[in-house]
C-alpha cells in the first residue's frame, strides 16, 4: 500500500516537470510585469503562490499598478479566472464520491488549464495523491519564478526589461493564436478583442475607465456575445 | 503602499481559491447548460487577447516597437504554435526595434 502510494505521488511529480519547467517561463515574464508595477521579490513570491494563475495575475499586476479598489480587483479576478469554476465542477466528477473535504480542499488549490489537463486525463477514480505529486513540482516552480523575474529585473539594464515585458505578451498571444486557427468562435473572439479593446482605449470617454474595468467590461460582453453567435457543440470538455 | 499591495494579492488570493474549491466541495453533478459551458470556454481567450492589445503597443516609448512585437508574434505563434518561441520573438522584436 505504502509503495503504491510513492508510485502514485512519483508518477505525479513525473507529469508535473515538464509543466513546472514551463511554468518558470510564464512566471519569469509575470515577474518582469510586478517588477515594473513596483512590486517586491517577497510579494511575487506569493503573489504566484497563492493564485497560480497567469491572467489573472496579470490582471491583478495591472490593477495594483492603477490602485484600483479592492472590490475591483475581486471582480476582475473572479472574472479573468472563471474558468476555473468549471474545471473544478469537471474535477469533482472525476474523484471517488467517497473523497474527503480535506482532500478536495487541497486538490482545489492549484487547478490551472495545465495541472486540470493532466489531472483529467487520468482514469477514474483521480487519486488525490496524483494531484499533490504533480502539484508538488509545479506550484514551487510557478512561485520562484515571479520571485526571480522581479529580481532580475531589478538588475538588467532598463532597455532589456522592456524587451522582457513583451514576453508575457507573447505568451498570450501564444495561447490565443494556434486554436482560433481550428476554431471560429476563437478566432472572432480574439479578432474582436483585438480590435474593441483599443478603441476603447483611445476612444474619448469610454478611456476613462481603469485597465482592470476595461478588462471586466471586455471580458464579459465579448464573451457573451461570441458564446450566442458560436454556442459549443456537447463532448467539449476543454 | 507596501501593506496595499498585500492586501490586493490576498484579495485575489482569496477570490482564486473560492473559484477552484467552491465547485468540488459543494456541486456532485456537471454543468450542462450549453450557454454557461460556452462563456466559460470563451472567456479565458477573451481576457488574455484584451489584456495584450492595446498594452503591447506601450512597452517602450516607441509604439512602433510594441506593434512590429504584435503582428510577428502572432505570425510566430500561428505557424509555430510554440508559446516559448513566441515569447522569445516578442522581446527580440521589442529589442532589435528599440535600436533603430
Amino acid at each position: 500500500m505504502k509503495k503504491n502510494l510513492s508510485n502514485v505521488v512519483l508518477s505525479g511529480m513525473r507529469d508535473g516537470l515538464p509543466i513546472g519547467l514551463g511554468y518558470f517561463a510564464v512566471s519569469f515574464s509575470l515577474g518582469i510585469a510586478a517588477y515594473n508595477a513596483g512590486m517586491t521579490v517577497m510579494q511575487g513570491t506569493f503573489m504566484s503562490l497563492l493564485n497560480n494563475a497567469s491572467a489573472g495575475e496579470y490582471a491583478g499586476i495591472a490593477a495594483i499598478k492603477a490602485n484600483v479598489s479592492l472590490l475591483e480587483v475581486a471582480v476582475l479576478i473572479l472574472v479573468t479566472n472563471a474558468r476555473y469554476l468549471l474545471m473544478s465542477c469537471a474535477l469533482s466528477q472525476k474523484i471517488s464520491p467517497e473523497t474527503g473535504l480535506f482532500h478536495r480542499l487541497l486538490i482545489g488549490f492549484d487547478i490551472t488549464d495545465e495541472l486540470f489537463g493532466i489531472s483529467i486525463a487520468q482514469k477514474y477514480p483521480l487519486n488525490p495523491y496524483y494531484v499533490y505529486g504533480a502539484y508538488s513540482i509545479a506550484l514551487p516552480m510557478w512561485a520562484l519564478g515571479t520571485g526571480l523575474g522581479i529580481y532580475v529585473g531589478d538588475i538588467l539594464p532598463a532597455n532589456v526589461v522592456c524587451a522582457l515585458s513583451a514576453s508575457i505578451f507573447g505568451m498570450f498571444i501564444a495561447i490565443v493564436i494556434p486554436p482560433a486557427k481550428e476554431n471560429k468562435g476563437v478566432l472572432v473572439a480574439v479578432i474582436a478583442s483585438f480590435i474593441i479593446s483599443t478603441v476603447v482605449y483611445f476612444v474619448p470617454v469610454l478611456n476613462a475607465m481603469s485597465e482592470s474595468f476595461r478588462i471586466i467590461i471586455l471580458t464579459l460582453v465579448i464573451s457573451v456575445v461570441v458564446a450566442i453567435l458560436f454556442p459549443r457543440k456537447e463532448e467539449a470538455n476543454d | 503602499m507596501t501593506r496595499s499591495v498585500w492586501a490586493y494579492i490576498f484579495t485575489m488570493a482569496i477570490v482564486s481559491y473560492l473559484l477552484r474549491v467552491l465547485p468540488i466541495t459543494l456541486i456532485r453533478k456537471q454543468i450542462t447548460n450549453p450557454f454557461i459551458k460556452s462563456l466559460l470556454f470563451y472567456l479565458p481567450y477573451v481576457t488574455l487577447s484584451v489584456m495584450t492589445v492595446p498594452s503591447i503597443f506601450f512597452v517602450s516609448e516607441n509604439v512602433i516597437c510594441g506593434v512590429g512585437a504584435l503582428v510577428i508574434s502572432c505570425l510566430v505563434a500561428y505557424k509555430t504554435s510554440n508559446l516559448f518561441m513566441t515569447a522569445v520573438t516578442a522581446s527580440v522584436v521589442v529589442f532589435l526595434l528599440s535600436l533603430i
